[in-house]
Formats: C-alpha cells, structure tokens, sequence
C-alpha cells in the first residue's frame, strides 16, 4: 500500500478540510480508512466487534466493514497474536486490539519468538505486519492491572517496532504507517489522554482535545513516518524527550516554570530518530528523560546511555530521568506513583543548577 | 512456610501428590498387552459433517486399516491405487535413508544438530499426501516427511542443515527449522505449539477471503500442554477454522512420558471433544490409516463442517534429538515390544501382499535411496558444512530482522565488520 499513488505526507495533508477530533476518534478514523483501503486489514480483539471497543475505538466498524473483517475474539492474547501471525503469513494484515496492556504478556511469546522473528528466521519467505494496537499508562485509577506501562519490554526485542502517539493528529497518521508497515508494530495509545492533553495537575478539570492545536485531524489519508520525532517546542535551555502523556505534562511543567526547553516527542521508539535528540542536546546541553514507567530498565536507561555514549562533550550536567517508581502501579495512591510536576520540577531544578 | 495442618488434628485425610511414572525404565522388561489396539477395519468412518458427539467413540478407540494379514480392512480403506501406494513407501524409505545419513553427519561434525523421525513417518508422510499441494502446513521440528513427499528439493534440505553459503534461511536457524513458502511449509519456530494458533489464523485467513486452501498443523503430544494448543483447539472451534489438528503421540517428550501431558487420564484426542472438535485417534504406524484420516478431516474443513483434531498413536523409535540418550530414561525394549509395529515395514508388506512389490524392488529401492542421500550430501557439502568458513556474508546477520535496516544495526553491522578485519586482517576477503 505504501506505493500507491495517492499516497500523501505530513506536508500535503496540510492542505485538507480542517476538522477538530479527539484521540479516539483519530484512531478509529485511521482504522475505518485502512479498512477501506485495503482488504486485506482484518481488526480482531476482545468486545471490538459489534460493541465496538471498551473505549469505543472500534465503534461503528463491524457494522460498516462487516463480521468477517472487524469481529470479537476469545480472551486469549496468545490467541489473538498466535493467530493473526497466521493471518500475516497468509498475507493479510491484522490489527488486533490487546484490550489493556496490561493484558498482552500471554500473547507475549507469539510476540516475541514468532512476529518478531518471523521475516528473520525464514530470510523473508514469511513475514508478521501485524500493528499491535493496546491502550497503555495510568492516571485513570486502573489499579495495578490497567496502568502499566510495559514499553521497554518490547524495545529489547529485535524485530519489534514499538509506537507511541501522543496527539490526534499523530495517532492518526502514525497508526496508518504502522498498519502499512510491513514489520510488526506495537502501537500503545496513552489513554489518559484520549479525551484530551493531561497536564499533570490532577486536580484541576480535564481540558478537551479541541482546544489544543494537534486536535485539527484532516478526514483522508495521510500518514507520519515510523522513526521520526516531534519537535514539540523550540527551546534553549534543556532537552526534553518524552513519549505519550509525559509530553504533555512535561510541556505544562516547563510552561509553568517558564522554562525555554526544547521538547522532543520521541513518537516511535524503535526505530528512535537519534538525529533529532544528538542534535537537541548538542544545541542544549543538558537532557531530561521523562517517562511513566518503571525505572530500571526503562527506555530511559536506554536514553540516557545513547545521549550520554553520543553526546558526552556536549553535556553540561548529567543526564536525568523522570520515571514511575519500581512498584506496581498502586490504585490509591496513583497520584503519588505517578511522574507528576513535583517530581519533573525537581529534576529541571537540578539539571538547570549544575 | 506455614505448618501444614496435621490431619489427625483436622479429622480430614492427608493428601497425597501424585507425580506420573512410566511403566518402564532403563532394563525393565517392556510389555504393551495393555495396550487395546482394537482390530483394524472395526472402528466405523462417520460422515464427514457429522456433529463431533456423534463420533465421540472414535476419540478413545484407534482407527486401523492395515492387518495382521497385510491387507486393508475396513471402511477407512482409503483404496489408493498401487502406484499412490508405491509412492508413499518411496517417500517414507527416503526419509529414513535422509535421516541415517543426517545423523551421522552430525555425529562426523558437520552440523551442530539433528533429528530423526524413524516410526513415524506415515504421521507426516502418509497424511500430508492426503491434503493439496498447496493446503498450508504449520508443522512441528519431526515433520521433514511432509517437505520429501512435497518434492522440496533434498540439496535445500542438507544446506540448511550444514547452515551453509547456500542455506536458504542464511545459516540463521538451527538445522532442520526449514521454512518454504513455494511449499505452502511454514516457517518451523522451534518453540513450541506456537504453531498451533498460527495455522488456525491462517485457516480462519482463507476462510475469511472465501478461498479454498486449508491449514494443517502437527504439534507433540507433550506440547499440548503448552496454552498456545489450547487458544488453538478455542479458535478452531469458535470460528469453525478448516482445520487439521495433528497431535503426534510419540509417547516420549524427551524423556517425559506422555503422562506428563495427561495422558494416563484420556486420549490426546478427547481433547478435541471437549472443544465441540470432531477428534480421530489413529493408528500412526498404519500409513492407510493416517491416510484416510487426513482425508476425512481434509474433507470435513473443506466442506465447512470444521476442524478436527487427529491423534496419531505411535512411537518415537530413536531419541529426542541427537543431544538426547534416550537409553538414560526409557527401557530399550520398548521399541522392539511397540505392539503397531514399525510404518515402513507395514506399508512394504502391506503391497507385497496385494502383488504390487516385492523384496528385490524394495532392495534396489533403498539402495536408491541411500545413494541419492549420499551423492546429495556430497553436492551440498561443496556448499560448506557447520563452521568451516562458507557461509553467508556478515552483513546478512542484520538484514531481515526489519524490512529495512535501521541506524543501530547499520553500527552494529560496522562493528561486526570491523572486529572481522581486526580478527583475520583486512586481507582475508569477507561479505
């Protein structure tokens, strides 16, 4: 699909009918355009059929596309992956839906020995161009089972794509390459912020998506390359990379702060746009790390050791990361787990005092 | 820990562990007289949309065709005309003469690793003839039969087990984890049952497109244990998938008896039942039976009537694995004792009895055979062997792992290329 003639960039979607939409809607849009454009993209997942999803990503898609392409599944994950890696070798293109992330380490083999590994193993006789899609993160009192955030575990895989939207606008475009991608992507989807940006401050009203910039969806195709970041905000004093929910905390700390930071929305883990970070933090010399999820052997350490391998003598301060804290994610205390501004505050302190 | 409860405090019984012995051991006389084999041709052929409780009998009994006699009997005789019948046995004595050989190139160094499927070829030979040339086959790591009886050329077969410049998946997978899509033969994982929900995707894939290609998959008896068989046998049912699940019941799993997955409780194929799955359970060392009963199920998939789970009754005759002594763990009787008797040796004397062969044709055809192996080997050793410096070049190491390659492996390509020249010097020429 990624040959066809009405393909379109970033650039040319500029150009369509300006429409305001949520990150649910997004997705389900992008869903409904693959599902017409293509034949071959089946959807499958716990309650996405006639239901339409346990947070209505699906809706409306059974009715419009029919039993056989969008339908429900057995609780199963291993299922779920075993079956559309079949799917894949047959040669279609399956976007199944892991109700919670939470939920996908039973599938977790099929992921990791067989998606992944597939093209590898049989030198390109077969491969697995699955898009992987699971709403992830806290901040929704989900408790332990409905608030992790388990991305590191997928960026240690070789043969893993792992994608991370954080706007409407993004969700939709990167949701379609991954589905055009001919590799296997794991697509999570913040939900704390499908109805709207999270700015961290918990208490105060959540603020809908139409007030924000990157709610303007354009209606047709379009689609935002795997492995490019987002330059959030042009800044001078520190870098910024986060991925999901934290770039919009992050951005409302450092707004709050009066920081002039330069914050970088990673987008797509792997393949990571190293260029856009090596040359932030050339330009800043000093980088924070946010993300929601543990800490050891998150995808900060992962940062953190990339920025400081490549960046050293540029570095003003030491690399610091903002993450969850090494616990299960707890359900009363969520808000004390959680990477909030205190937390974020503190650390942009400490790398701006050194 | 707590202390346990002691029962004469609690008035209640104390409880015992039960952990699965097989009947034999290294030295123990083998004897398999309990062991009810039944009578080949008794066990009634339903029709091939029948609802599954309706045949439910045919999941505990043992569906056989071949006699005492040598004759075929019965209504699952699938009456194949001699030559099918020739070319059965020639596939099936092609791939013992295949896995002599292979054996004993890795015991001589060549390869790292291999294995025999001596006793059950029909399981994989005899049924896999019964399916289309181009149904899908997700099978085990035991089923080389299908790739001889599909014509996947031998030459193909020795490179990928030397892993050599020739090995068709690039010397990256262990021997024998072949992979061809030319014929419709899934790509072998290694781990286990993973295959299982994979050939049921494809099957409810084909089934989606209104095709009319059916998948088949071969999983051990042990590996049913795994969850994979298990959303497998779900799938299958719920969305009525045209396909054929094979459970190989070589009664060893390494050195775990069947018992280690249920099988002194039931029959691997009452599984299916309790799935709504029509379930065969099939003498495997009967070539007609494992013929016919792929092709009742072949048939059932391809009319819509749905999957069924076939367990093939047989024996693993060597070990595990060429990493494996199975004189450790079983009694070295049992082979010779195995009351169905050896799948080569049966179909063999199954045509001398109906005059379609004789001995000196079965002599000259396993000479055949084992100088096709022998002069194969030799063309694919010009190909390299393990470890001998012919294989694919480095940079292949990276590639396929993404359909491009991304920045870190492009590095870590330099970085292996690098530590080439600093370990042989920039003389030696390499990929």
């Amino acid at each position: 699909m990624s040959e066809s003639p009405d393909t379109m960039t970033e650039a040319t979607a500029a150009n369509l009918p300006e429409r305001r939409i949520n990150m649910i809607e997004a997705i389900n849009e992008a869903l409904d355009i693959m599902l017409t454009r293509d034949p071959d993209v089946i959807i499958m997942g716990e309650d996405v059929g006639y239901f339409g999803g346990v947070f209505r990503a699906t809706a409306g898609l059974q009715a419009k596309h029919g039993k056989t392409r969008v339908f429900d599944t057995p609780i199963s994950e291993c299922g779920i992956i075993g079956a559309a890696v079949g799917m894949g070798a047959y040669g279609l293109r399956p976007v199944p839906e892991i109700q919670f992330a939470d939920y996908i380490y039973p599938g977790l083999d099929q992921l990791i020995s067989e998606a992944a590994r597939l093209r590898y193993r049989s030198a390109g006789d077969y491969i697995a161009p699955l898009t992987v899609r699971s709403p992830f993160g806290g901040g929704i009192f989900g408790g332990q089972t409905h608030s992790q955030s388990p991305e590191a575990l997928f960026t240690h895989v070789s043969g893993l794509k792992t994608v991370i939207p954080s706007t409407p606008y993004d969700a939709k475009g990167l949701l379609i390459a991954a589905i055009e991608d001919n590799d296997p992507v794991i697509f999570f989807e913040p939900k704390r912020i499908y109805n709207g940006p999270f700015s961290g401050y918990y208490g105060k009203p959540v603020e809908p998506w139409k007030k924000h910039p990157d709610s303007v969806v354009p209606e047709g195709y379009y689609r935002i390359p795997l492995g490019k970041a987002r330059h959030v905000r042009e800044g001078e004093a520190l870098t910024v990379l986060a991925y999901g929910t934290m770039v919009h905390v992050t951005e409302a700390v450092c707004k709050a702060k009066g920081i002039d930071a330069d914050i970088l929305d990673l987008r797509t883990l792997v393949p990571l746009d190293i260029q856009a970070i090596e040359a932030s933090v050339e330009k800043t010399g000093r980088c924070l790390i946010v993300h929601e999820a543990t800490r050891t052997s998150g995808f900060g350490a992962e940062l953190s050791a990339l920025v400081t391998e490549r960046c050293f003598y540029h570095l003003e301060a030491p690399v610091e990361r903002v993450t969850g804290f090494d616990t299960p994610y707890p359900h009363s205390l969520e808000w004390a787990y959680f990477p909030g501004p205190v937390r974020i505050g503190e650390a942009i302190d400490k790398l701006l005092s050194e | 820990m707590a202390e346990p409860a002691n029962p004469a405090d609690t008035n209640r019984p104390a409880l015992a562990l039960h952990v699965p012995e097989p009947k034999y051991r290294p030295g123990d006389k083998a004897d398999f007289s309990h062991i009810d084999a039944g009578s080949p041709g008794a066990q009634p052929r339903p029709d091939e949309s029948c609802h599954p409780s309706q045949m439910a009998d045919l999941a505990y009994g043992l569906v056989r065709v071949l006699g005492d006699d040598h004759q075929a009997h019965g209504p699952w005789n699938p009456r194949l005309d001699p030559e099918t019948l020739r070319t059965m046995l020639g596939h099936m004595a092609m791939v013992r003469a295949f896995d002599e050989r292979m054996f004993r190139g890795q015991r001589q160094g060549k390869t790292s690793f291999y294995m025999k499927c001596t006793g059950e070829e029909a399981t994989s030979i005899a049924s896999s003839m019964a399916l289309a040339s181009d149904d899908m086959v997700f099978p085990s790591y035991r089923q080389q039969g299908i790739l001889i009886a599909r014509g996947y050329p031998m030459l193909d077969m020795i490179n990928q087990i030397y892993s050599n410049r020739a090995d068709k998946l690039k010397g990256r997978q262990l021997p024998i984890m072949y992979s061809s899509r030319e014929h419709s033969f899934f790509s072998i994982s290694g781990n286990l049952a993973t295959q299982t929900p994979q050939a049921v995707g494809w099957a409810m894939a084909s089934a989606i497109k209104g095709d009319s290609r059916i998948a088949a998959t071969w999983v051990g008896e042990g590996s049913t244990a795994e969850g994979d068989f298990h959303a497998a046998c779900t799938f299958a049912a719920v969305y009525n998938a045209p396909v054929i699940l094979n459970v190989i019941n070589n009664q060893w799993a390494i050195s775990s008896f069947s018992g280690f997955a249920g099988g002194e409780r039931t029959t691997f194929a009452a599984r299916g039942l309790g799935y709504g799955i029509a379930a065969l359970r099939v003498d495997g060392n009967d070539a007609l039976a494992c013929y016919a009963a792929a092709q009742w199920a072949a048939n059932r998939a391809r009319g819509n009537h749905g999957p069924t789970l076939i367990e093939y009754f047989t024996y693993r005759a060597e070990g595990h694995s060429t990493s494996d002594d199975p004189s450790g763990y079983r009694s070295a009787q049992e082979r010779e004792e195995w009351p169905l008797g050896d799948p080569v040796m049966r179909l063999k004397k199954h045509l001398i009895a109906i005059g379609e062969w004789d001995l000196d044709r079965q002599a000259a055809m396993d000479i055949e055979c084992a100088e096709l192996v022998k002069a194969t080997t030799k063309e694919a050793e010009k190909n390299g062997i393990l470890g001998h410096g012919l294989h694919h070049p480095f940079h292949t190491m990276f590639e396929d792992v993404f359909e491009e390659l991304p920045w870190h492996l492009e590095e870590q390509a330099d970085q292996a290329i690098r530590e080439r020249i600093t370990k042989f010097g920039s003389e030696r020429p390499f990929g």
